[in-house]
């Protein structure tokens, strides 16, 4: 017999409600984004995404519902995200979930933002284990060895900025609109490598660190505008690209071989990064590993991940209680160890 | 008929179930705790408590604030989605009707608020009519000094409820002197889901999807952002 989760996704500014039949099949997957209110604001407005929420939750779950023709009473049990993300933003789902829970006695399973962006990629294809998962996002900067399902260790993160946290900076520096990620990405397509921005490896390590990257940008534009010179915004962000994609792809090149992973997978916002997407294809190419990219629409926030990651916990009989909280800081290793 | 109420918009987080048009049980709690982790066990509490499964309860009254943002957010996510699923009407009352019904009968003029911070409160008047109370003054975030002087106009006392009273008690009597009169119970200055039951059972309910918070107040990047708006249009 199939089985059915429902899973909630409310850690930031996308109100989101999926249906995933047996952990890698996607029924239903309902995004309401809320980019063009904050568009106004250049960035996500806590507040104001806590607003939409409540704003959108039932409409939400009833259209996941509608398309997958289902009720409630179909579902073996309700995920949601509980962290880490907004606090004010995550509550919402959390009680919403619990309320669908509730109501029809089913079984509430937590579930950890990133292990959700792991697990959208089995919602394409089968994981092999141990792989290596680079989660790479506005909030996120990390590489995680998993050797089974539900296990995660991390063994890399970003000391400071979160690498689509730098490109949300330079893009405002460059005054690109927001969500500005994507229009930096864009015009590193046009533009040439003209300006050597600093790489930061930090030695052996697997962190990353983008705050240096970040300055130096910001540096270049200001000592240029004040010498007169003009550099064309194509420019700097292909520079800009170059030194992050590099460091993102020669670490976790390392990585794969150093772990002798099977599967590589990179999961996350900036995973939509078609610069980033080439230089992984080209650097692995030799290598027997499968590389994995989510389809576009599963990269950015959505809750057929969280079903997906929900299922697995589910499975593995982990279940949470009706005082489980929104965790805006929740630690992915932690998560995994939960109930030990 | 079971109508089940819910209040998490203030410090206090406040449960009832009400069957057949008599109060059964409730859940209330007055400290600085998460409603977040509180208010599902609470729900939880009274429905086994008063023997009720889910599938039959046949209303949810809310409280939709004004006070906390994130409590109110919390209590009415938990019940719109319950009414929603269950199908059951929902009913949503203001947070600070709901603490003025603690002075039914006792005062010509009802008046409850709750501390806003910077000297504003969230606050409205209501006044007795027979066996129901009336909105005189519509609820607003307002300087308690602007507020107490629309007040000083009016004739018969007014009764002040709120679980903030002490903060602001010098500046209310103050203006208002003997006009001004206090609850003698410390309890009456608290919500009450059982309250909220029993004045929301006969009013007429909202379309669930509909249902959002009453805050009083605009968030402030908005707010900015909106008088930009303005002057820029302006020149
Ligand atoms: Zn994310």
């Amino acid at each position: 017999m199939s089985e059915y989760i429902l899973g909630i996704e409310t850690s930031c500014d996308e109100t989101a409600v999926a249906i995933v039949k047996d952990g890698t099949e996607i029924v239903s997957n309902v995004v309401a984004s809320q980019i063009e209110s904050h568009k106004r604001f250049g960035g996500v407005v806590p507040e104001i995404a806590s607003r939409h929420h409540v704003e959108q939750i039932t409409v939400v779950i009833e259209e996941a519902l509608a398309k997958a023709e289902m009720t409630i009473a179909e579902m073996d049990a309700i995920a949601v995200t509980e962290g880490p993300g907004l606090v004010g933003a995550l509550l919402v789902g959390v009680n919403a979930a619990k309320a669908l829970a509730f109501a029809h006695q089913k079984p509430l399973i937590g579930v950890h933002h990133i292990a959700g962006h792991i697990y959208a990629n089995r919602l394409v294809e089968e994981f092999e284990f141990p792989l290596l998962a680079l989660v790479v996002s506005g909030g996120h900067t990390e590489l995680i060895v998993m050797k089974e399902h539900g296990k995660f260790e991390i063994i890399g993160e970003t000391r400071d900025d979160a690498a689509g946290e730098a490109y949300d900076k330079v893009a405002r520096t460059l005054k690109l609109p927001y969500p500005g990620g994507p229009k930096i990405d864009e015009l590193a397509h046009i533009g040439a490598q003209t300006i050597d921005f600093p790489r930061a490896w930090l030695e052996d390590s697997f962190d990353f660190s983008f705050s240096g990257l970040k300055s130096a940008v910001i540096n270049t534009l200001h000592n240029a505008s004040q010498k007169g010179i003009e550099y064309k915004h194509e420019d700097i962000a292909a520079s800009f690209q170059a030194s992050v994609v590099d460091v993102l792809v020669e670490k976790t090149y390392r990585a794969a071989i150093e772990n002798n992973v099977k599967q590589v997978i990179v999961a996350g916002g900036v995973a939509a990064n078609k610069g980033l997407r080439k230089a992984m294809e080209t650097k692995f190419k030799e290598e027997r590993m499968n590389v994995m990219f989510p389809p576009l629409s599963l990269c950015t926030d959505n809750a057929a991940m969280i079903a997906s990651a929900g299922y697995i916990a589910y499975k593995q009989g982990h279940r949470s209680g009706w005082d489980l909280n929104a965790n805006p800081g929740l630690d992915l290793e932690m998560y995994a160890n939960r109930g030990k | 008929m079971n109508v089940l109420a819910i209040d998490t918009s203030n410090q206090v987080m406040s449960v009832a179930m009400r069957k057949d048009n008599k109060f059964v049980v409730d859940y209330t709690t007055n400290m600085k705790r998460n409603h977040s982790v509180g208010l599902m066990p609470a729900i939880d509490y009274v429905m086994k408590e008063s023997s009720t499964k889910p599938n039959e309860l046949d209303k949810i009254v809310v409280a939709i604030g004004p006070g906390s943002y994130t409590g109110v957010r919390i209590g009415l996510s938990t019940a719109k989605t319950m009414a929603w699923t269950l199908n059951i009407p929902i009913v949503t009352i203001s947070s600070l009707e709901l603490l003025a019904y603690n002075g039914l009968g006792k005062a010509r003029y009802i008046c409850p608020f709750f501390d806003a911070r910077r000297g504003l409160v969230y606050t409205g008047l209501y006044e007795n009519n027979n066996r129901q109370l009336d909105v005189k003054f519509q609820e607003e975030n307002i300087a308690l000094t602007e507020w107490l002087d629309r007040l000083k106009n009016l004739e018969g006392e007014i009764l002040f409820i709120s679980p903030d009273y002490s903060l602001h008690q010098t500046t209310i009597e103050q203006v208002l002197g003997d006009q001004a009169i206090a609850p003698i119970l410390e309890t009456d200055t608290i919500p009450k889901a059982s309250i909220l039951a029993e004045i929301g059972e006969n009013r007429p309910s909202q379309s669930v999807h509909e249902v959002t918070p009453n805050y009083l107040r605009m968030v402030e990047a908005e707010a900015n952002w909106l008088k930009e708006q303005k002057q820029k249009s302006g020149t």
